[in-house]
């Protein structure tokens, strides 16, 4: 891993739609099973203008941001040793079908673990106005090369 | 939303997973780490078997409050630390069991701690979620 990440702030992510049936897919695959979720009179009744995507749906923008630190060949971090050690989300709102999302990467730190390195960095999802939606960070353990 | 004191158990549920339940997720999350659908990797990288997504386990965890919350618009923040595996077996998956209780009620918000456990362990540490109680 190398340590010279930290600090360092990626562009912004291509704009990210969200579709209401990608909402409906996800709130399935974590067994989300309230109607706002899934049913837009559901949303609409709770003043939202379609369906809310779980709140975890946060990690869809989020890995993209990290596929970019992925991406960099000075990274050094391979995929499959890599384990999730931390995430939080701090909300401002709720995601929404129809939202347009943005995200950006800033790794915030890096610290030596073991043969291999804790990163941590903070993905800032906005809307397309520009307003905040969601941070989300976590902490990465990337295992050393064998 | 009822039920606002300390120690009240707000939500409960038990989900069963399966290596279906670990696709579906790879492929709704985009996350295709193949830890989480291919045994031979896992073994390769020193791992008892193939795992469940942490996020899978942390997004069906808060799942578990929002019937109860009515309005996800209520969920401010949401932390866990990954503390154990759940290994999902190819035949017999993994029951992940959850419960939600009042940890803390101030004048806007309150802390649920959520309790995530898979065979009697505790596999996220610090899961808690902090809601507004207003209007």
């Amino acid at each position: 891993m190398n340590p010279e990440l930290v600090g360092r702030v990626f562009p912004p992510t291509d704009p990210y739609l969200v579709g209401r049936e990608k909402v409906r897919e996800f709130a399935r695959a974590v067994f989300a099973t309230d109607p706002q979720h899934t049913d837009p009179a559901a949303a609409q009744a709770l003043g939202y203008a379609d369906v809310v995507a779980p709140p975890t749906f946060a990690m869809v923008i989020q890995d993209l941001t990290l596929q970019q630190l992925l991406a960099e060949p000075e990274s050094g971090i391979v995929l499959e040793r890599t384990v999730h050690a931390e995430q939080r989300f701090r909300y401002t709102r709720p995601i929404v079908a129809g939202d347009e999302l943005t995200g950006r990467l800033q790794v915030t730190g890096v610290r030596p673990f073991g043969k291999g390195a804790m990163v941590t960095s903070e993905a800032e999802v906005t809307d397309a106005d520009g307003g905040h939606v969601v941070t989300a960070t976590s902490v990465l353990l990337i295992g050393g090369e064998e | 939303m009822t039920g606002l004191e300390v120690g009240a158990v707000v939500a409960e549920r038990t989900v069963h997973l399966t290596r279906q339940s670990l696709v579906r997720y790879a492929g709704a999350s985009g996350d295709f780490n193949p830890i989480h659908f291919r045994d031979d990797v896992a073994t390769r990288v020193g791992l008892p078997g193939v795992l469940a997504h942490g996020m899978l386990t942390m997004g069906l965890a808060v799942e578990t409050l929002v019937p109860w919350l009515g309005d996800t618009g209520r969920i401010l923040e949401y932390g866990v630390r990954f503390t154990r595996l759940v290994v999902v077996h190819a035949e017999d998956g993994a029951d992940v069991s959850v419960v939600a209780k009042v940890g803390a009620v101030d004048a806007d918000a309150a802390r649920i701690d959520l309790t995530v456990t898979h065979a009697d362990t505790t596999v996220l540490g610090k899961a808690q979620v902090r809601v507004r109680v207003d209007g």
